[in-house]
């Protein structure tokens, strides 16, 4: 297959990523499909364990070298990734393709300053001199809105605060333009108010460059004003996909309803903000039989045996491109979220 | 365990480099020199090749002797040094009025004259030492050597300050003018009351008292001749005038020095030093171990030291046939017993003490030193190749393995007919030791005599334990593990230090057992008595006398594994060095 | 920094003073409390069968009669103004720092130190740049192909090198190569660098590698386990999602980080190696500061002992300083703490 004029310019099909280990096979993704055009954002939500981050690395190529098995196919600007031979896709990482890690101070080597490891990224991939290069880092780190960039570029990772080196990274992971940008998490290791500093800085940042954004996230809050689709994640796989309306409006699966009841709120208070889904997430290695989510699932009852021993597909809804992965009926979540669920959420 | 484990990974490691090095060295019996240096034809490797004979005899010259040392020289300075092998090797770059013959076995052990033209002369019974020199002898800076540069270098080595190191026989035996202090300090002192130099080619030694055997002290290194002008006092043994054959080429302290020929030396004047080699190279503080795989694979001739090789070596080469053949089981002028002291209850009472040396299995204290080929069981204080030498029968048991009964009968004598406790003191770090004491342990413990092993440090075992009277009565240290070698080959030498009750100090002493009035009269007899055979005679009677008295245990007379490395001519043991004789031997080039 | 550096030479210089009081007082004071006199330790230094009067004279020159400190006093002040040695015949002066002369072999102290050093000093720099480069790089490819029949083969070698004695290791090494192959020259050999650089090297190769086998085991195993906990880190991630060759990351990035503690194990090994590697020196009879210390204590040389003590404790003291410096260099974090 080639890229034609109906692929979006990211284009996921059927992507699995599996680990062999001693214990047994961890089947992190699975079967798991999506688009992404340039300028547009997309959310992946899940729990921690839900394949969201493998996904990820997956699409930047980071599993190469390890134990993974990849298969299906991820088409970025008509290039093939997954067939591509590693030397290939770690040049178009950093370039074509960036990322944005969870902890900024962890994910910046601590020995290097700020300038160095932007002034490295740049210049991999750019044949240009060590002078252009910081110039190139101090502006980066300008645009990024960190004060005095010119005395800050040689300072190190630990003398940031914590939402300034979230800003340097995102300065290096834009340093050479890339088309796609992968943020993992990008907030959860700030407090509250430097969260939206950092999400209003890579809303407009993504206007400006004109990239496609993904935002790893587990917490439906983060990608609300972002994204322009969600795709949820569970237990590897793709159990509810749409544009972002659709998913806070309507949502039909119940994990993103529970997912939607944990929201952390500015107008609620801390003690009750959390209101988590009941269970743990499920182990990759035994992922439960029929529907994963069947045995955290308040309505799997009303499925019977078939939520147990089938796995049900990834289906449309009436709205066209919103995908659900139910066994419920469709007039049945209907009628769950009206009356159960978005009551409760719009009280308090 | 930690020291167990290492000691046992060293063992094998010696081994395996020993196993390694007899795959290099013991390819069978090539001739290491190929051309042979003139009479040389295939030299025939044998067990004891060079004792009692001359091993490759040749007089072919040139080529270079390389040794090694494991330690430290105490000292090159002829007027500051007390080892044998030194003594041995000093003849090399000095000459002494007389000197032991280059010859092998018993007829190394005679005086011939070296600078002197005869052998020392006296007309009053020993106490007044004549020498005439030769004429025409020089230093390697070409002047020649009178009487006087060898009065002063007697009158330098009496300066025990400066030079600590050498023997003191001198100081002791020549009548010095009162509170002397040495040349050093008093350079324009007369002396002649000890050293009279009435003229270039006449020295005469004056004596408190009558000695006889004064040539065995003046071949001693202190007669060597030290030129007053160049003597730089410590610093002298940087550089030693040569009188010698060979003077000195480079001379690294603790590290390395070499010999060249000495042109100034002149072989008519010198009718015992054939000087075959053209050189000596000697390395400084080389590891043990590692001077025996270098002899064993031919890197170096000879281990300067002549103590024989270390333990694992020495087990390895004995069961090679290939390398056995190239060693010399020397006899060593030196004695391993044991002191019993008769100061220490219940060995106050001779018969207790009586009963020990029943007790004891020789054979056991024989198997301690290494068997046979560590040395011979002895039966009393002087070792065979020495004057007064003479097999004791007193203590004799069948097969040496002790008397049970005649031990008991002894202990019932001395009212302990079930035995006593007493403890027995050795040198921790001398297995040999150890294993001597050990061995004492088990055969006295069959008669009831419990002992109690109290191992003491190497460095303080005379200043502090068993060399000190108040600590060896207030501990009760009834037994001691003792050596002795001879200072010089002649038993006044050797028994002297460690048989004269007189010579007993607070500290520091080799003999706390032997205290017996008898015997320090003959010992003085023996110093105003000239003719030999008569001194052996008196030697013989302090011997038995010392063995009735039952005051020590004589375990083995010491042996030694010398090996020959590998293109050497003319090599011999020679009775009075108990080594390789350093004058004589030769290398093939 | 400088205050830093100051206040650490100050803390130094009060620590060698320590150990100079505690060394003085291991080998005078505490013979003489278990009841050696000035004359019986006075004997050590004097040939076999010294008469008392002998063992008098030696003591009176060794000072052995003058009390403790006023002995102490003397040593000092020869390391400071120099001291003056009657060798009998003239008076020599022993410039600062004077560690006083042999009592044994009654040669000047310091300049054999700092010839032994020269010995010790190259035995330990070629040795260094063996084992760190072949301990670290075995290290790094342990790491990254952990489990492998490399790294398996690679450990198993490096837990032998770090069990096995140098004399062990080098008493094979020497009969094998030097004697049985002859490609090396035999021990005891050493030629001074300034003589010729490539005999320099050939003499001390077998040394060098084999002293480098015992301490490139520790540092293979050490490097293994930093490249392993500093590859699983999150800013390895980032710089592959940079887009960096791999061997970028794996040199500049994870071991880079991997180095610190490998860097701060260094400073001490080989500040106490230039103390002298005793083991080595003494089965390739290298005259080394080792040998020297085991020679000196052995016949019990005090003003040797004093000077390799002494030397050995401002090498381990110089040592501790620059790994601080080098840390400071190596990790920003600590520079500005």
């Amino acid at each position: 297959m080639s890229a034609n004029d109906t692929m979006p310019h990211l284009a996921v099909r059927d992507l699995s990523i599996h680990f062999p280990t001693d214990d047994g096979l961890v089947r992190a993704v699975d079967g798991l499909s999506f688009g992404l055009e340039r300028g547009k954002t997309l959310g992946i939500v899940g729990e921690s364990g839900s394949g969201k981050s493998v996904t990820s690395l997956g699409i930047l190529g980071l599993h190469s070298g390890g134990n993974a098995r990849l298969s299906g196919e991820i088409w970025l600007d008509g290039d093939e990734l997954i067939s591509a031979p590693p030397e290939a896709v770690r040049r178009l990482r950093g370039k074509k393709m960036a990322m944005i890690f969870q902890d900024p101070l962890s994910a910046m080597h601590p020995y290097y300053s700020v300038g160095k490891q932007i002034i490295e990224a740049y210049r991999i991939h750019n044949d240009v001199s060590k002078a252009a290069a910081r110039r190139h880092a101090i502006d980066m780190l300008g645009r990024v809105g960190i004060p005095q960039p010119d005395r800050r570029v040689d300072d190190y990772p630990h003398q940031f605060s914590g939402g300034m080196r979230q800003r340097a990274m995102i300065a290096m992971a834009l340093s050479c333009d890339p088309e796609l940008l992968i943020a993992d998490e990008p907030t959860t290791a700030l407090d509250v108010t430097v969260q939206a500093q950092i999400l209003d800085l890579m809303r407009d940042l993504q206007r400006e460059f004109n990239s496609a954004l993904i935002i790893i996230t587990h917490d439906l809050g983060v990608v609300a004003e972002l994204a322009d689709d969600i795709l949820v994640m569970y237990g590897g796989k793709c159990v509810e996909y749409g544009a972002a309306e659709d998913i806070f409006l309507t949502p039909e699966h119940p994990y993103t309803w529970g997912l939607l009841s944990s929201v952390p709120r500015l107008d609620r208070e801390p003690t009750e903000r959390l209101k988590p889904i009941k269970g743990a997430p499920p182990s990759l290695i035994n992922i439960p039989s029929g529907c994963a989510f069947h045995p955290r699932c308040p309505y799997a009852a009303e499925s019977g045996e078939r939520a147990k021993e089938e796995v049900p597909p990834l289906a449309e809804t009436a709205t066209g491109g919103h995908l659900v992965r139910c066994h419920l009926s469709r007039a049945r979540r209907r009628e769950i979220w009206e009356n159960d669920v978005k009551p409760i959420l719009e009280t308090t | 365990m930690r020291t167990r484990s290492g000691v046992a990974i060293a063992a094998i490691g010696t081994a395996l480099a020993l196993g390694l090095s007899a795959c290099a060295g013991g390819g069978g019996n090539t001739p290491p020199g190929q051309s042979g240096g003139g009479s040389a034809g295939a030299v025939k490797e044998e067990f004891n090749a060079a004792l009692g004979k001359v091993y490759n005899p040749s007089k072919a010259k040139g080529g270079i002797v390389k040794m090694a040392h494991e330690g430290t020289w105490d000292s090159l300075d002829p007027g500051n040094t007390y080892y044998g092998y030194s003594f041995n090797f000093a003849r090399l770059y000095g000459r002494t009025l007389v000197m032991f013959k280059p010859a092998p076995g018993a007829e190394g052990n005679t005086l011939v004259p070296d600078l002197a033209e005869s052998l020392g002369e006296t007309s009053d019974g020993g106490k007044t030492w004549t020498y005439k020199l030769r004429k025409g002898v020089k230093f390697e800076d070409g002047t020649e050597i009178t009487s006087k540069d060898i009065a002063y270098s007697v009158a330098r080595s009496f300066d025990k300050q400066v030079l600590p190191k050498g023997p003191s026989y001198l100081n002791e035996l020549l009548d010095w003018p009162k509170d002397y202090k040495g040349a050093f300090k008093e350079p324009d002192r007369d002396i002649s009351s000890a050293i009279e130099t009435p003229d270039d080619y006449t020295i005469i030694f004056k004596l408190k008292a009558a000695f006889g055997s004064f040539d065995y002290i003046v071949q001693m290194p202190m007669t060597m001749p030290v030129p007053k002008a160049k003597d730089t006092g410590t610093k002298y043994q940087e550089h030693v005038i040569a009188s010698g054959p060979y003077m000195f080429d480079k001379n690294e302290i603790g590290k390395s020095f070499s010999l060249k020929r000495n042109p100034n030396w002149d072989p008519a004047t010198d009718p015992n030093r054939p000087a075959l080699p053209d050189g000596f190279e000697v390395q400084l503080n080389v590891n043990a171990d590692d001077i025996d795989n270098r002899l064993i694979s031919g890197d170096v001739h000879l281990a300067v030291t002549g103590l024989g090789l270390q333990q694992a070596a020495r087990t390895r080469v004995l069961n090679d046939p290939v390398l056995k053949a190239r060693t010399d089981n020397a006899k060593l002028q030196r004695l391993w017993y044991l002191s019993v002291i008769p100061d220490i209850e219940p060995l106050n009472n001779i018969e207790c003490r009586k009963a020990v040396l029943w007790a004891v299995d020789r054979t056991s204290v024989q198997r301690a030193y290494g068997g046979p080929n560590g040395g011979d069981i002895a039966t009393g204080m002087i070792p065979p190749s020495l004057g007064g030498y003479k097999e004791i029968s007193t203590y004799a048991t069948p097969g040496n393995k002790g008397d049970i009964n005649k031990a008991k009968a002894a202990l019932a004598a001395c009212g302990q007919p079930n035995g006593f406790n007493a403890d027995i003191s050795y040198r921790s770090e001398r297995p040999g030791e150890k294993a001597f004491a050990e061995a004492v342990q088990q055969s006295l413990a069959k008669v009831g005599i419990k002992l109690t092993l109290k191992p003491f440090p190497d460095g303080d075992y005379f200043t502090l334990y068993a060399g000190k009277p108040d600590y060896v009565k207030q501990n009760k240290l009834g037994l001691a593990v003792n050596g002795w070698g001879s200072d010089y080959p002649e038993t006044f030498g050797f028994l002297q230090a460690i048989a004269d009750s007189r010579t007993i100090r607070d500290s520091g002493n080799y003999n706390l057992s032997i205290k017996i009035p008898e015997v320090d009269q003959k010992i003085d007899q023996v110093k105003g008595e000239a003719d030999v055979a008569a001194r052996d005679a008196l030697w013989a009677e302090i011997n038995q006398r010392i063995m009735d008295e039952a005051v020590t245990v004589p375990g083995v007379y010491a042996k030694s594994i010398l090996m020959r490395g590998k293109g050497l001519t003319n090599l011999y043991v020679s009775d009075s060095q108990q080594m390789y004789d350093y004058v004589g031997v030769g290398v093939q080039q | 920094m400088i205050t830093y550096i100051i206040r650490r030479l100050i803390g130094a210089v009060i620590m060698l003073v320590i150990v100079s009081i505690v060394t003085f007082a291991i080998f005078f004071l505490v013979p003489r409390l278990v009841g050696a006199t000035p004359e019986s330790m006075a004997s050590r230094y004097a040939g076999r069968t010294a008469t008392a009067e002998t063992q008098h004279l030696i003591a009176q020159r060794l000072g052995f009669y003058d009390p403790m400190p006023v002995q102490y006093g003397r040593f000092v002040k020869g390391l400071v103004v120099g001291a003056e040695y009657d060798t009998g015949t003239s008076v020599e002066k022993c410039p600062a720092p004077c560690f006083g002369y042999s009592y044994l072999t009654q040669q000047p102290v310091w300049p054999d130190l700092v010839d032994r050093s020269r010995v010790t000093f190259s035995l330990g720099v070629g040795a260094a740049v063996i084992w760190v480069i072949a301990g670290v790089a075995t290290g790094v490819i342990s790491a990254l192909r952990r489990r492998s029949f490399f790294d398996r083969a690679a450990m198993g070698i490096a837990l032998a090198g770090v069990s096995m004695p140098v004399f062990f290791t080098g008493m094979i090494s020497l009969v094998f190569f030097s004697y049985y192959l002859g490609w090396t020259v035999p021990g005891g050999t050493y030629v001074d660098f300034t003589v010729d650089p490539f005999q320099w090297a050939y003499s001390l190769i077998l040394p060098w590698v084999t002293l480098a086998f015992l301490f490139a085991a520790g540092y293979a195993r050490l490097t293994r386990a930093g490249m392993l906990e500093t590859m699983n880190e999150d800013y390895i991630r980032t710089a592959r999602a940079k887009g960096l060759p791999e061997r970028t990351v794996v040199v500049k990035h994870g071991l880079r980080a991997a180095l610190t503690p490998i860097v701060t194990i260094f400073g001490l090994d080989f500040g106490l190696l230039l103390g002298g590697a005793v083991l080595t020196e003494s089965t390739f009879s290298l005259n080394g500061l080792g040998k020297y210390a085991i020679e000196a204590i052995v016949s019990n040389d005090l003003p040797k002992v004093m000077g390799v003590t002494l030397l050995t404790a401002v090498f381990v003291v110089i040592a501790n300083l620059i790994v601080d410096l080098l840390y400071a260099v190596v990790d920003p974090r600590v520079r500005l703490a």
